[in-house]
């Protein structure tokens, strides 16, 4: 196989202690990941039943109107609704009835709770169960929770994807399983570098479509693409399925490693791994090599936003030389990440949750070169002078694996960049 | 329940944050799950604000219902005051908090902080944004507006500017410039702009100029009752309503009217012989009340256009744009369902669109031009110019925004005579739009098609069943873009009346006459 990584000298930071602090948050909801889940799954639908609040937020977060009629919706709660819930559930086949008409071509539906939906405790799995029953067989209706009361930004995805696992039919196929909605272009070129290693069959969570063939059972294992994905992974071994750890495929380190632990499960040798991996590894050496010089040397501070920030902060010190002053996290599910904490050499303070204005005043003391932080505190930060990155293009962006790892550095090295290269005051 | 694609307007607490981050030291206080923080994005990112706004959510969790939500309410309201120490604090609930019904207004009460704090009775599930926005700078000003000793020399307050407001940064000066002219300076603008010391001395004032009755006409009502200040009912939006407004300021002021049009434009290059070309074009209108009533004025009346719908999507405003509506001879839209309107905009088939940024992706659609006239706001309504919509200014900021997204004149002729060029063809759109192209399939249709298919059938089916036969379909493509639709409509109308199943060259041809009054 190939070479193991270099462990930190020092050690790693799995053991570091985890500051949590209790306070405001500053964080998007589950229901944002619609925004991408929508475009992944095309034969499916998003209903958020929830209030116009629900509504702002999907339409703020994608940008006004993208779309012109997109996969998603809102069935607002109105005062009639909060009144008596039998209501509430007559008026939710109404609304998915109207919509089925309207798009026959839907064949999921996803009907997603939202915080006034959480807390006036709608039942959306016993409406999900009835509808199924009687729109059965063209559509199937699923439910999961978007609420902020419950999920943050990335953890939407993962509720999704958990909702969906215990309807997989079974199988006893010996198969791969990759999980997490990325970019088509980035699916391919993963599948691609595990088929030229002869692995297979390998199967997608989600499958762009309903009807594609996707079962589950006690020979499966599976890869996890996103680091976010825990109810998944739960859902996925109540199932029988096993997990293969590994550090998370961002950067050359990242996604050899990834790649490593498939292939010592199918047994891959290392000729083979070395032949396959070889010139993608070098390309992206090298992409990582032309961003990271901006970036080496440079001190970095995560907010908790998308719960990448440990596996990038991995990347930006190992690949890129940054230092990490502090790597904030809405939530550390160490089952996940714990490889890639291992590798993130001890120093940086390890955050989970926050108390916005505490962690404010530390980026603020510790004066980073680059801050990654939601869009409500990147341009205020920015006017005192701090660098930064938003981290919902991390999301947003194909950013896994060899090929997008120079696009990944790059992402980061692009706001230092622009800070040198503005001239925007008088030579006098 | 309500199936909704796109809003027009935010939830009410939106609207209070509107209040909030337009003025200075004051502090929301917001009773809301973690997810509501996501509004702070609209301010820093679609207005480019350089300060968060000065908002603190509880962002309470699952876990905390029905343990000690009350409790992390008023720790959140004693760390706010401690770290920001604002002059007085509004508390309020989102929707979700709404439903936990922990008082927000009655805890902050007596926690006896020392500084005013008024609570906010926003209804999320009935009401909306602008509703928000009233009723927070409302309850503000009733709160700290006291009857005062007026100023010696007149003065005005401006009232209704916002955050977040579709060009309210620039019409504050242009409004400001107007007064000035008259000898009339400004005591205080809000709520953008002020404090709530300002606000304490609201009264001073001689009276109030009501920029948006949107987002302050209910604290106009209260201080022409509570401070006995009038307030002027015209908006300045427009050359007419512009000499209507200085008309009006001169009657409540008793200052003589003046209006300085050296810079002023719109009237000239609207009687110039390059605008023939605007007349009579088929305008659909809509937006908030307040711009679209004024959007109906100036298409009329200044610009020469023929008004073929009209409405808006706030119900505060139906009365007078059905009035407005009324006294054009047409039935106003009233509606926030974006597809009702889409669907008024599709049976109108109108030249052009001047709407909301909502309107504006319809228009794209249908391969309609557009030009925004009115909030919901996109980071495209803050461009970096000074670009009022108000007085002199304003007017000629909207002659140039209106004309922009149209073919111009002779341009037109052109594209008509050289139809068949490979590059000049309507499909290209307008020379000066770099970059853009209307889709093939969109309702407007492109010119550059293979000939008609054997089946010699238009794709489009309308409900009467009348079928476009292959000559007549061909023949409807010559005639220019911007009134094929207009055309197609007629026409399919004029067979329809007379029983005609298929329409020939002939069927068209009789339609245009039967038409061209």
């Amino acid at each position: 196989m190939t070479e193991l990584p270099r462990l930190p000298a020092a050690g790693g930071c799995r053991e570091t202690p985890i500051l949590k602090q209790r306070g405001q948050r500053e964080v998007f909801c589950g229901l944002t990941g619609i925004i991408w889940l929508h475009r992944k799954m095309q034969d499916a639908f998003f209903l958020v039943v929830g209030s116009r609040t629900c509504a702002h937020l999907l339409q703020s977060a994608a940008g006004v109107m993208i779309f012109a009629e997109p996969r998603f919706g809102t069935a607002i709660l109105e005062e009639t609704d909060l009144a008596g819930l039998a209501d509430a559930q007559d008026e939710l086949d109404k609304v998915v009835d109207e919509l089925l008409a309207r798009r026959p071509d839907i064949k999921q539906l996803f009907l997603v709770g939202s915080c006034p939906s959480e807390v006036i405790k709608l039942d959306l799995a016993k409406a999900a169960e009835r509808m199924t029953q009687r729109h059965a067989p063209s559509v199937r209706v699923l439910n999961f929770s978007g609420s902020g009361i419950e999920t943050t930004f990335t953890q939407g995805e993962d509720a999704c994807l958990a909702s969906m696992v215990p309807v997989l039919p079974k199988t006893d196929e010996r198969q791969l399983l990759l999980v997490g909605a990325l970019p088509d272009v980035v699916e391919e070129q993963a599948i691609g570098l595990l088929e030229a290693m002869g692995i297979g069959p390998i199967k997608v969570l989600p499958a762009p479509r309903a009807g594609d063939d996707l079962g589950i059972g006690e020979n499966t294992v599976y890869a996890l693409t996103q680091p976010f994905l825990g109810d998944t992974h739960d859902a996925l071994t109540r199932r029988g399925a096993r997990h293969l750890p590994a550090p998370f495929p961002f950067g050359e380190e990242g996604t050899t490693q990834w790649l490593a632990a498939i292939a010592a499960e199918f047994k891959v040798s290392p000729d083979l791994f070395e032949k396959v991996t070889a010139a993608p590894r070098a390309r992206a050496r090298k992409a990582i090599a032309q961003a990271a010089e901006a970036l080496n040397g440079k001190t970095i501070f995560f907010f908790p936003d998308s719960q990448l920030e440990i596996p990038l902060a991995r990347f930006l010190t190992r690949e890129c030389g940054m230092d990490a002053i502090e790597v904030g996290a809405p939530f550390i599910h160490k089952g996940l990440v714990g490889p890639d904490l291992d590798l993130l050499a001890a120093g940086p303070t390890i955050s989970e949750g926050q108390d916005v204005d505490l962690q404010l005043d530390r980026a603020k003391a510790a004066k980073p070169d680059l801050t990654v932080c939601g869009l409500g505190l990147a341009n205020p930060l920015e006017a005192e002078g701090l660098a930064t990155k938003w981290a919902i293009e991390l999301v947003f962006t194909p950013v896994h694996f060899y090929e997008q790892a120079g696009d990944l550095a790059g992402l980061f090295s692009r706001p230092i960049h622009r800070a040198d290269l503005l001239k925007l005051e008088g030579t006098a | 329940m309500k199936l909704t694609v796109w809003t027009y307007e935010g939830p009410p607490h939106v609207g209070a944050m509107r209040v909030a981050t337009g003025m200075r030291d004051l502090h929301y206080v917001l009773h809301a799950p973690q997810g509501d923080t996501y509004a702070d994005l609209l301010f820093t990112m679609i207005e480019r604000r350089d300060h968060r706004p000065p908002v603190t959510y509880t962002t309470f969790q699952a876990r905390d219902l029905g343990a000690d939500t009350a409790n992390l309410f008023k720790t959140a309201a004693q760390d706010a005051y401690d770290r920001f120490k604002p002059q007085a604090i509004i508390v309020g609930a989102s929707c979700t908090a709404e439903l936990i019904q922990d008082d927000p207004g009655g805890m902050a009460e007596t926690m006896g902080l020392p500084v005013p704090t008024i609570p906010l009775e926003l209804p999320s599930y009935q009401r909306k944004e602008n509703f928000g926005a009233d009723e927070t700078f409302f309850q503000i000003v009733k709160a700290l507006a006291k009857p005062m000793e007026r100023t010696k020399q007149i003065t005005a307050n401006l009232i209704g500017p916002t955050a977040l407001g579709f060009r309210h940064r620039d019409d504050i000066q242009e409004v400001t410039a107007l007064l000035s002219d008259m000898g009339i300076s400004v005591n205080v603008v809000a709520p953008m702009t002020s404090s709530p010391a300002d606000i304490a001395r609201m009264g001073a004032a001689h009276f109030n100029v009501l920029m948006y009755p949107e987002t302050a006409e209910s604290a106009a009502r209260w201080m022409e009752r509570e401070l006995d200040q009038p307030y002027t009912k015209t908006v300045p939006i427009g050359v007419g309503a512009t000499r209507d407004f200085i008309a009006e300021v001169a009657a409540i002021s008793g200052n003589e009217a003046y209006l300085d049009t050296s810079r002023l434009r719109l009237p000239w290059y609207s009687k110039s012989v390059d605008s023939t070309y605007l007349t009579g074009k088929r305008v659909f209108l809509f937006g908030d009340g307040t711009h679209v009533l004024a959007a109906a004025r100036i298409a009329q009346d200044e610009m020469g256009f023929e008004v073929v719908g009209m409405g808006c999507y706030n119900r505060e405003m139906a009365r007078p744009v059905r009035a407005k509506a009324k006294e054009m001879g047409l039935t106003a839209t009233i509606t926030d369902d974006y597809l009702e309107v889409e669907r008024v905009i599709e049976a109108l088939q109108p030249e052009m669109i001047l709407g909301t940024q909502m309107e504006r992706h319809i228009g794209k659609r249908l391969g309609i031009p557009c030009a925004v006239i009115s909030a919901p706001v996109h980071v495209q309504d803050f461009p970096a110019r000074y670009s009022p919509q108000m007085g002199i200014e304003g007017a000629n900021v909207i002659f140039d925004t209106w004309v922009h997204p149209l073919v111009m004149g002779l341009e037109e002729h052109l594209l008509h005579m050289f139809r068949e060029d490979f590059e000049f063809h309507d499909a290209a759109g307008p020379s000066h739009h770099g970059g853009h192209a209307r889709k093939p399939e969109d309702g407007g249709g492109p010119a550059p098609q293979p000939a008609a298919s054997p089946r010699s059938l238009s794709g489009k089916m309308n409900e009467g069943s009348v079928i476009w036969l292959a000559d007549a379909e061909k023949e409807l493509k010559k005639i220019p873009f911007f009134v094929r639709g207009k055309a197609r409509r007629n026409t399919e109308l004029f067979a329809t009346e007379r029983g005609v199943a298929e329409i020939s060259v002939d069927t068209l041809y009789e339609a245009k006459a039967h038409y061209a009054r």
